[in-house]
């Protein structure tokens, strides 16, 4: 591999690494590597390789298709290298797929798994997803979804007062 | 006067230069990158949000076993010093010390295990160990995350795993390393064999503060790269058999220097410590250099009367932050020359020039 400084020797030094929250890699030979010490991070940009991925996987630039968890679009992420929340993972599932195909071993989970959440701590996990759906169907004015969240909420209120020994300690 | 004061004056549990191969593997390091369900990532928390997190995070890590007496920090406690001197200590990572927004960093009294509050994930769990003993850090580490799982729900998914700012943390968000001192292989230009056949493997090499830094004096640090499709067991054993195999090598080197360049070896290793003993002005990349072959000279036998683990304090203590903690005030880089070089000196007076 031919360093990517001057592309005339023989690379030997490689770096994979995220600065400002980009992914780049690198490959130098001795003498440039030792030049751009330093100043690495202004030198080089993985904004070219996410999209070039954009295009391969044939993305639009246009077709903006916004994450439902936090409103980030996928070329937000192409520039930041950082996903907005986990729901992001659901819908860029596409484009991701491809993406972690590419700098990962394989596509399957195969360690460790958290151990059962107590129901307490996943009981306020819910209540809070709930509270924002209400906050967004009330601010869509879907009202009829508003109702039956709240009438979530109030079970789950219930169930968050009745909870072992009466008490949450979250 | 600040809070860091009390980590002033202890020496990092993990510098102890003991353990299996300490002449060569300073340092075992795992980390795990977690999310709490329910919230956006770091980077797009509200003010409100961040403090909710940060309380819920903190409450968490004060029940843990590890953390009794432990430290807690939140960014309103640290100075831009403060921070750099905890980054100095690897306590906490570039990313966090250099963050504007809302953060926390809770360190176990012995400096073992540190948790990262909003770091580019909301948590950054981090345990380091002295020595080759990456078995060691999962213990302690797989202990303390499952500990704190019981308190809060992570975000994870069945297929992807535990879910992360960045895909190349995703699904087991282990990040295992070690940092090991190679001058040998670096003196007789095999380190660029190593570099090329650990990309092969898909990890990554490193210098001695991480990500972004360049090696110096002959550190390097490797970990693995990939994070999903392999287990953490997996993950160790490949990195743990490269590591055995560097290890192999860098002695190699150094019996090949010993035997058929020792004149020469001895010398550097002698002006190095002359140099350090000597210097009225020193920067902190000079006194790393020197501290190296200073450091292969005790692992040798050249040099006597020299710790491992003093040698380790050293290369700490040496750095711009700890020095301006030490002498309590803030120093210009011409007066940091001068303070290090007037420590060095006073560190290492018992040490004979033979």
């Amino acid at each position: 591999m031919l360093c990517n400084v001057c592309g005339k020797s023989e690379a030997s030094i490689h770096l994979t690494e995220i600065v400002n929250s980009q992914m780049l890699e690198l490959h130098l030979c001795e003498t440039c590597a030792q030049e751009k010490s330093g100043d690495l991070k202004t030198q080089f940009s993985f904004n070219e390789l996410l999209n070039d991925l954009n295009s391969m996987i044939g993305l639009q630039k246009k077709e903006e298709s916004r994450c439902r968890g936090c409103g980030l679009t996928y070329e937000e992420f192409a520039k930041s290298g950082r996903l907005g929340c986990p729901e992001c993972y659901e819908d860029f599932s596409k484009p991701l797929t491809s993406l972690i195909k590419r700098v990962q071993k394989g596509i399957q989970h195969t360690g460790k798994k958290p151990g059962n959440t107590p129901t307490q701590i996943r009981f306020h996990i819910d209540l809070k997803d709930l509270q924002e759906r209400l906050r967004k169907s009330i601010q869509m004015e879907e009202f009829e979804e508003a109702a039956r969240i709240r009438d979530q909420i109030k079970q789950l209120e219930t169930q968050i007062k009745k909870g072992p020994g009466g008490k949450s300690d979250v | 006067m600040s809070d860091l004061d009390p980590l002033l004056h202890s020496r990092c549990e993990w510098l102890r230069g003991e353990g299996e191969a300490s002449d060569i593997v300073m340092s075992s390091r795992m980390r795990l990158a977690r999310n709490i369900a329910g919230f956006l990532f770091t980077h797009h928390l509200a003010k409100d949000e961040s403090e909710e997190l940060i309380d819920l995070a903190e409450s968490a890590v004060k029940k843990a076993a590890l953390f009794k007496e432990g430290f807690f920090f939140e960014q309103k406690d640290l100075s831009s010093l403060d921070k750099q001197f905890l980054l100095e200590r690897h306590l906490i990572s570039h990313e966090h010390a250099s963050a504007k927004q809302d953060m926390a960093v809770c360190l176990s009294r012995d400096e073992v295990a540190s948790v990262m509050i909003l770091e580019e994930d909301h948590l950054r769990i981090q345990v380091l160990q002295s020595g080759f003993n990456l078995r060691g850090a999962w213990e302690l580490i797989d202990r303390l995350d499952s500990e704190l799982a019981g308190h809060m729900a992570y975000a994870y998914h069945p297929t992807l795993g535990f879910l992360t700012a960045c895909p190349t943390n995703v699904g087991t968000g282990l990040r295992a390393s070690c940092m090991l001192h190679l001058p040998a292989l670096v003196m007789t230009k095999q380190i660029n064999k190593v570099l090329q056949a650990l990309q092969k493997l898909n990890l990554a090499a490193r210098g001695m503060y991480g990500e972004g830094t360049q090696p110096s004096g002959n550190f390097f640090q490797f970990s693995n790269q990939m994070t999903l499709g392999v287990n953490e067991a997996e993950i160790i054993e490949s990195l743990e058999r490269v590591i055995r195999q560097i290890i192999q090598n860098e002695k190699e080197a150094r019996e090949i220097l010993q035997t058929k360049k020792k004149d020469k070896l001895e010398d550097q290793i002698w002006r190095a410590l002359g140099a350090l003993k000597a210097a009225r002005f020193i920067s902190s990349r000079e006194t790393t250099t020197h501290l190296s072959l200073v450091r292969l000279g005790v692992d040798l036998g050249v040099i006597q009367g020299l710790s491992a683990a003093k040698l380790n304090e050293l290369f700490i203590m040496i750095q711009p932050s700890h020095l301006q903690k030490c002498s309590n005030r803030a120093l210009s880089s011409t007066d940091r020359d001068y303070e290090r070089a007037a420590f060095l000196r006073r560190e290492l007076k018992s040490v004979e020039l033979l």
